[in-house]
């Protein structure tokens, strides 16, 4: 069986007497099709979203999901804007971002020191990596009644928390990057002098950039599920206690909103980081296989 | 063989590529016979690899027809090696693994002088090891058309001749017609029949060469070959250095 296929593949490789003109040369073909035009690519990358909202809207006005079950498009709607109107939805977005930006910066910022000295540096690994994989380990939600009987149900809780769940995916990320750095480029680098904080700044994290920013919108992510695990003890305000008020009374139309609600943040979170994206590596401009 | 090398093996014609407003091919026609040996000579940045890309169909032309065999297969500048793949994988990369293929692949790690290292990993060969995996890699598969883009521009000068040499045997012995893309005049000389200069996006040069191999770098004919290839790159030669070669 294995000996005719190869035999049918040497047939077609070894050019044989059997041809007698130029007539079978052919066109090469081309992998893709080319340039994708926007104007095609923008509404497929749309298309399955409003694929899914399209049917979650049918399915609901035609009282195929029973409305205390998934209430249609509408109602989460007019939740929306009632929230809107009391001001509270801004209060709360507003009180949860700031959480949210204290937990990440706290924890980005020490989980990018800690990759730094760990993937740069042999001592760093041996001090750093064993504490960070057990602190990855550890799903932080388990740290949340202990976390609350060492600081309290305010905010200081709440921040901590969200830095926890955010370190070790940034420690990861960043390791993995610096390691991931030309080892020929740190060679070329520190033989030109280069040490220490400006070895760092100037070659290893912009070339480390592209998982630094990856490592970052995952963190981002991640805070909005420490937020609601956070926002569900000792607070009036946040968009996690909105998520376990509606739990309170049972409003499915204020549950739908909030996962509406975290899709949308969680997607501008992303869009933001893409902007910084395109915006911190202008060397990486109009890159081609070559 | 003579009478199937009047048949090609390339047809371009009126090919047309630009990068933006930079046109680096500009309506170029082109023909390369069956089992022929043409070298693609210039300056940097003139189109040369965009040529070679066209042929290979990982670049589409703008305008005109480019007609090329079923079998053609590159050699980059780097080997371009799976570095998770040991070497005699390598050589058989994307073929069925039949009895025959690794046959083929041993055969061919074996004429480039690498028989022993088939199951080495790409990370520890030699520069000009891996280039000779990667050439295998290329021959196995006996194609009718050879691309080579720069293949010895990063190895060093010693093993380069011997790659030169290998390259000039395993082409005399397979027929493949052969394009290589370089900026080496002496390599053109020694490994060519025909050698075009390609400049602003035209072929200002059709140079047949029609010598003894192998050829012998300080034999008059090809001097004057490679004084005539200079002056057409803009490069003047030096008279006192070619009296030296020749008196060498």
């Amino acid at each position: 069986m294995s000996t005719e296929t190869s035999t049918e593949v040497r047939r077609v490789a070894v050019p044989g007497p059997a041809r007698t003109a130029g007539s079978d040369l052919v066109r090469p073909v081309y992998r893709g099709t080319g340039r994708r035009s926007r104007r095609r690519s923008v509404p497929l990358r749309f298309s399955v979203p409003l694929l899914l909202i399209a049917v979650w809207w049918l399915g609901s006005a035609t009282g195929w999901f029973s409305a205390q079950v998934l209430p249609g498009p509408p109602k989460v709607w007019s939740a929306f804007t009632e929230l809107l109107q009391t001001g509270q939805l801004a209060d709360y977005t507003l009180v949860s971002l700031q959480r949210a930006a204290a937990g990440v910066a706290l924890g980005v910022a020490v989980g990018l020191v800690f990759g730094v000295l760990s993937g740069l540096t042999a001592l760093g690994e041996e001090l750093i990596d064993a504490t960070m994989q057990i602190n990855r380990a550890i799903p932080f939600l388990a740290l949340v009644p202990l976390f609350i009987a060492w600081f309290g149900i305010d905010e200081k809780f709440k921040v901590l928390l969200i830095a926890v769940a955010t370190v070790a995916p940034m420690y990861a990320y960043t390791y993995l990057g610096v390691r991931n750095v030309d080892r020929k480029l740190l060679e070329a680098a520190r033989s030109f002098g280069l040490r220490g904080a400006r070895l760092v700044f100037g070659t290893v994290l912009p070339t480390a950039l592209p998982s630094l920013l990856m490592a970052l919108r995952i963190c981002l992510s991640i805070s909005i599920t420490g937020l609601i695990a956070a926002e569900q003890v000792g607070t009036r305000e946040g968009i996690g206690y909105l998520v376990s008020l509606a739990q309170e009374y049972n409003r499915t139309d204020y549950m739908v909103l909030c996962v509406v609600l975290y899709a949308v943040l969680g997607l501008l979170f992303d869009a933001a980081v893409r902007v910084l994206e395109r915006f911190a590596m202008p060397w990486r401009a109009g890159v081609a296989a070559r | 063989m003579t009478a199937t090398d009047s048949l090609l093996a390339v047809s371009l014609s009126g090919v047309r590529k630009s990068f933006g407003d930079k046109t680096v091919l500009d309506r170029v026609d082109l023909e390369i016979r069956r089992g022929e040996f043409v070298v693609l000579l210039g300056p940097s940045g003139t189109g040369k690899t965009t040529l070679l890309r066209l042929l290979l169909g990982q670049e589409r032309p703008d305008d005109g027809e480019i007609l090329v065999p079923r079998q053609r297969t590159v050699v980059y500048q780097e080997p371009r090696l799976v570095p998770s793949k040991r070497a005699l994988s390598n050589v058989v990369l994307g073929q069925p693994r039949t009895r025959q293929v690794t046959e083929d692949g041993r055969r061919a790690l074996d004429e480039v002088d690498l028989a022993d290292k088939h199951r080495a990993w790409p990370a520890t060969l030699s520069g000009g090891e891996a280039q000779r995996v990667a050439l295998a890699r290329a021959l196995v598969r006996e194609p009718e058309l050879l691309l080579l883009d720069e293949p010895f521009a990063a190895l060093d000068a010693l093993t380069r001749l011997r790659m030169q040499d290998l390259v000039g045997e395993l082409v005399a012995r397979h027929r493949p017609a052969v394009l290589l893309v370089t900026h080496d005049v002496d390599e053109a000389v020694r490994l060519a029949d025909r050698v075009l200069v390609l400049r602003d996006g035209r072929f200002t040069r059709d140079l047949g060469i029609d010598l003894p191999r192998p050829r012998d770098r300080t034999d008059p004919a090809t001097l004057r070959h490679r004084t005539t290839l200079l002056a057409e790159l803009g490069v003047r030669s030096n008279p006192s250095e070619e009296s030296h070669v020749r008196h060498d």
